[in-house]
């Protein structure tokens, strides 16, 4: 339905191009040369002012018609039908009249809902024809009062040229909108999950079992909200990581700018960039397939019991995924050194190593920690690899050979498969997803911060 | 502000003296350390790269063939109308050409299992072919059909028809028991001699195999019953009673006895492996399977379905449609919303944004949603598309549109860079014959700009292909049997979940199918990578 309403307004900005560039052409009686602006420029005015406030007004009444529907649907309902009821049990009453206007009868629904529903089908009739009308008139009234302007004076390139900026500001704004969406949607339903979990016990609880009783006389565990061994999870699996990549990243780094040839360093280069290209979830199925069972019959040789998703399997792949990037980060950082330093250096006698070890490294360190933040919030916030590999139970172990879990791991299967918004489980969640928002954001600003102002230095 | 003449003089250094020598040789041995570093974490980075794709390689490749049984099946008009045919009994056909092909089980139960050969699907596929070919019914018809998951890997030899019965402990308890010379062979069978004290209260309640057990425990303290009680036959206590029986003397003494070995233990004691059938199959199915392969019905031709088919329950059927449809659509609407708005917002950064707190706020914002956890994105897309402006769960739209948020960023600074690289000269000239600012970068800039522009957006989109948790999180991971269901509204799955489903899944078949389907991905990503490379090289300019 929105499709062919968009589709619709598309034909009429079409439309009302061609006709304001006939009209233009027209008013100057086909001499081209007399006009301010040439024809299509006002062709484009009088289809921006068609179709832009129509596709905004679809925009708006989409968003709102919803609500307000409901809304309206709640007043309509007989006094005294929604007394006592919380925001979920009306949640649920408004679902069961929107199935049962949907034609999905389960049971036997009481009369009011019947009326109800029979009301919500006739209101969304309408709203969508007023819709429908509305656009139109949008539309129409855009057209009418453009067309008028057109004549051979009219600078309609200049009112072209300001929708355009307009539009691109527009554009460029969005990436505002994300971050705000991503902080206010994180933060609203955050503070929900903290007017009923304290923030004491999500940031200083031992105890993390989220499984609460969703229908009453349900078994489980109580539901215990304390975060720590899930972030203690995240620090050991990332920890874990990154003494595998640090290593292999920087030592590669160091041979592939200082001793590499130029033709090796061309062959090699794509090939270590392939590894950041490999989508996670094929490093978590990497993990499952080929790492854990290895490093499991690796403990069983030398006697140690490795558990099949141990911390350590899942960080070793993830660590594995993050060579690439503090290789590139650690190799911009040494190239970035100036040759004045390096030359400084070969003429006091010394040789290359001690030149890489003693010069070039201590001069791109700020851009090499600076790359090494950034793989740790890459590590922090890596997703697939950990929901595959690690565990789901949280333990608070520094034992790298049982299986941890972590903040992201929690975040996707307490919201996989449930949609309810209203209960602590999914809300944590989201107050998880905060805690790792700010803490990825704040090792992201520090490490943009150092390797800005470490490469300005340079230049 | 150093004095020159208060410079320490050091006597000259005798560069030929063995200590400088060894100082300079432990200098360089440092320095080709570092080297040999350098080199062995290359060669690791390079290493794990090539396990990840063999292994990858390895467990896929079978996926891509799929084993066939050519059967042929007889419409029979009672079973199937021609005016219905959708409601034929097309399970006792598919039953009835099966069992025409192989030795005729004879219980309903071994009936069952040899139908479990096929595919469960097996009366479906039948009954696609019927109702597209109608006038079939009556005829005899060949068809190739699917077989089960577990004679699948048969035929490929992935899972070995006859397993090993005894284990590794199993062998060693009984090669202690040779060594110690209890294992004793009359005419080509293996008894255990052993000391047995024949409780009487055991004799009393008839427990000879608590005797039996008990005397063996005696030679073997240390292993545990399930490990050895299995070495003795299933007539071995009934040798101790025949003993008490013909001797009730002997109740309440110690005697030896000779036990009977259990049959892999006799095949063990002759020197041989013991090797019993793979429990996944039973003897009926294998002769069964035997036959068809013996008249060559079977063969494993290249497996269409994989990328015909859309979900299925059942490994042997599953296929990458729906997932591939779902990518599709997902991408599509991520470039659609990704492409313009990326374009126009770093076409107003670079060139028309004035230099204040509002356009440095955009910038920051830009780099660091470049750098947010892509569950953040998820949970995003979760509380604003699905819960604020109540999108339908699981759908394309909604998976497009948080994969574009993701995908933003990089078409932006894509753009930008190719924007810069455009040169001040060909601004100059056209607004030197009077173009406007925004004539000289819609008709100059942009267009030389453009396969710069392509190239980051292909490159975004090869990561939007490839981003998993956004997806999941919006509940893009629905089951989806058939493609034509399927659209930009409709619930999906995408290639990346797919896999992600499938690696989840039990059956043995899907490990298999999970690494084809990431081949498939890895397929996708490379010719998109490809598509950029070539790109770049074809419109590639030097000013």
């Amino acid at each position: 339905m929105i499709g062919y309403i968009l589709l619709a307004i598309l034909a009429l900005a079409l439309i009302s191009y061609v006709i304001g560039r006939y009209r233009a052409v027209a008013s100057v009686g086909g001499r081209q040369y007399e006009l301010h602006s040439r024809p299509s420029y006002h062709g484009t005015f009088v289809a921006a002012w068609v179709g832009i406030p129509a596709v905004l007004l679809v925009l708006v009444w989409i968003t709102l018609q919803g609500p307000v529907i409901d809304r309206l649907l709640l007043w309509s309902l007989p006094l005294g039908t929604t007394d006592g009821m919380d925001q979920g049990q009306i949640g649920l009453l408004l679902s069961e009249i929107k199935s049962v206007a949907a034609g999905n009868i389960f049971g036997e629904p009481s009369l009011v809902v019947e009326d109800a529903a029979e009301r919500y089908l006739r209101w969304q009739t309408i709203a969508r024809s007023a819709m429908v009308v509305a656009v139109l008139c949008v539309a129409l009234l855009g057209f009418v009062l453009t067309n008028a302007r057109i004549s051979p004076t009219f600078r309609a390139r200049h009112g072209t040229e300001r929708v355009l900026t307009g539009l691109m500001i527009a554009c460029s704004l969005i990436a505002i909108l994300t971050t705000l969406g991503i902080v206010l949607s994180l933060l609203i339903e955050a503070l929900r999950f903290f007017e009923r979990v304290s923030p004491l016990e999500f940031f200083f609880g031992l105890n993390w079992e989220p499984q609460i009783p969703i229908r009453e006389g349900q078994v489980t565990a109580g539901g215990s909200f304390g975060a720590i061994p899930v972030f203690a999870g995240t620090l050991l699996i990332s920890f874990i990581a990154m003494l595998v990549a640090v290593p292999i990243g920087l030592y590669s780094a160091i041979y592939l700018t200082e001793y590499a040839h130029p033709r090796l360093r061309a062959t090699i280069k794509p090939i270590m960039e392939l590894l950041a290209g490999i989508p996670t979830v094929v490093y978590g199925f990497f993990a499952v397939l080929t790492v854990a069972p290895a490093v499991r019959s690796f403990g069983e040789t030398v006697g140690i019991p490795i558990a099949p998703n141990s911390a350590f399997a899942a960080g070793a792949v993830m660590g594995i995924m993050i060579i690439p990037f503090i290789s590139s980060f650690s190799d911009d950082a040494i190239a970035a050194v100036p040759q004045s330093m390096r030359d400084g250096s070969y003429a006091m006698g010394a040789t290359k190593g001690e030149t890489i070890t003693k010069v070039l490294l201590p001069a791109a360190l700020p851009g090499i920690m600076g790359g090494i933040l950034l793989a740790v919030s890459r590590a922090i916030g890596e997703t697939m690899i950990v929901v595959m590999a690690a565990g789901i139970i949280a333990t608070l172990t520094a034992n790298p050979f049982e299986p941890v879990t972590t903040v992201t791991v929690q975040i996707v299967t307490l919201l996989i498969g449930d949609q309810e918004f209203d209960n602590p489980k999914t809300l944590a969640a989201f107050a998880l997803g905060l805690v790792l928002f700010v803490v990825t954001l704040i090792l992201n600003v520090i490490a943009l911060h150092i390797v800005r102002k470490y490469r300005e230095k340079y230049e | 502000m150093s004095d020159v003449s208060t410079i320490d003089r050091r006597a000259a250094l005798d560069w030929a003296s063995p200590q400088a020598k060894k100082r300079i040789r432990r200098r360089y041995a440092a320095d080709r350390r570092l080297q040999a570093y350098g080199i062995i974490a290359i060669g690791l980075a390079v290493g794990l790269l090539g396990i990840l794709v063999t292994s990858l390689v390895a467990t896929g490749a079978p996926a891509f063939l799929q084993t066939k049984v050519n059967l042929e099946i007889y419409v029979d008009p009672s079973k199937v109308d021609p005016k219905d045919p959708a409601k034929g009994n097309f399970r006792a056909i598919v039953r009835d050409a099966l069992f025409a092909q192989v030795p005729a089980p004879e219980t309903d139960k071994q009936k069952t299992e040899v139908t479990k050969i096929l595919t469960s699907d097996a009366a479906y596929i039948v009954r696609d072919y019927v109702l597209a070919h109608p006038e079939t019914i009556g005829q005899r018809i060949t068809i190739p059909i699917a077989v089960s998951d577990p004679f699948d890997q048969l035929y490929k030899g992935v899972i070995p028809r006859e397993v090993e019965a005894l284990n590794w402990t199993q062998e060693r308890t009984f090669d202690r028991l040779q060594n110690r010379g209890v294992v004793v062979t009359h005419d080509g069978k293996a008894y255990l001699k052993l000391d047995a004290y024949i409780d009487p209260a055991k004799v009393e309640s008839g427990d000879f195999t608590g005797i039996a057990h008990e005397s063996l425990r005696a030679y073997l303290p240390d292993v545990s019953g399930t490990e050895m009680f299995g070495m003795l036959a299933d007539d071995a206590p009934d040798a101790i009673k025949g003993r008490v029986e013909t001797d009730p003397g002997v109740v309440g003494k110690t005697i030896q006895v000779e036990l009977p070995v259990s049959e892999p233990y006799q095949t063990l004691a002759k020197g041989e492996t013991p090797m019993v059938l793979n429990q996944r199959f039973s003897p009926e199915q294998i002769e069964a399977f035997d036959a068809l392969v013996a008249k060559g019905l079977v063969s494993s031709p290249f497996n269409w379905e994989l990328f015909l088919n859309a979900d299925s329950r059942f490994p042997e059927r599953a296929g990458l449609a729906g997932a591939i449809t779902g990518s599709f659509y997902a991408l599509l609407v991520c470039f659609l919303l990704s492409f313009p708005i990326g374009i126009s917002a770093a076409v107003y950064l670079e060139e028309f944004a004035p230099k204040n707190r509002l356009t440095d706020l955009i910038e920051v914002n830009i780099n660091n949603l470049a750098a947010v956890p892509s569950v953040v994105f998820g949970l995003l897309g979760l509380a604003v598309f699905l819960g604020f402006f109540g999108l339908p769960r699981s759908a394309p739209l909604v998976g497009g549109m948080v994969l574009s948020l993701m995908t933003l960023p990089t078409i932006i600074i894509a753009t930008r860079a190719a924007l810069k690289a455009v040169p001040p000269s060909i601004r100059e000239a056209a607004l030197g014959i009077g173009a406007s600012k925004h004539q000289v970068i819609l008709h100059h800039v942009l267009p030389l700009a453009m396969p710069g522009i392509l190239t980051g957006t292909i490159i975004g989109m090869a990561q939007a292909l490839g981003e998993t948790a956004p997806l999941l999180l919006i509940g893009m991971n629905a089951f989806i049997p058939s493609v034509e269901s399927m659209g930009v509204l409709e619930p999906a799955t995408a290639l990346p979940t797919q896999i992600f489903s499938w690696a989840d899944s039990p059956e043995r078949g899907f490990v298999s199918r999970t690494s084809a389907a990431i081949l498939v991905l890895l397929g996708f990503l490379v010719m998109m990578n490809m598509a950029a490379v070539a790109l770049r090289h074809m419109f590639e300019r030097k000013w």
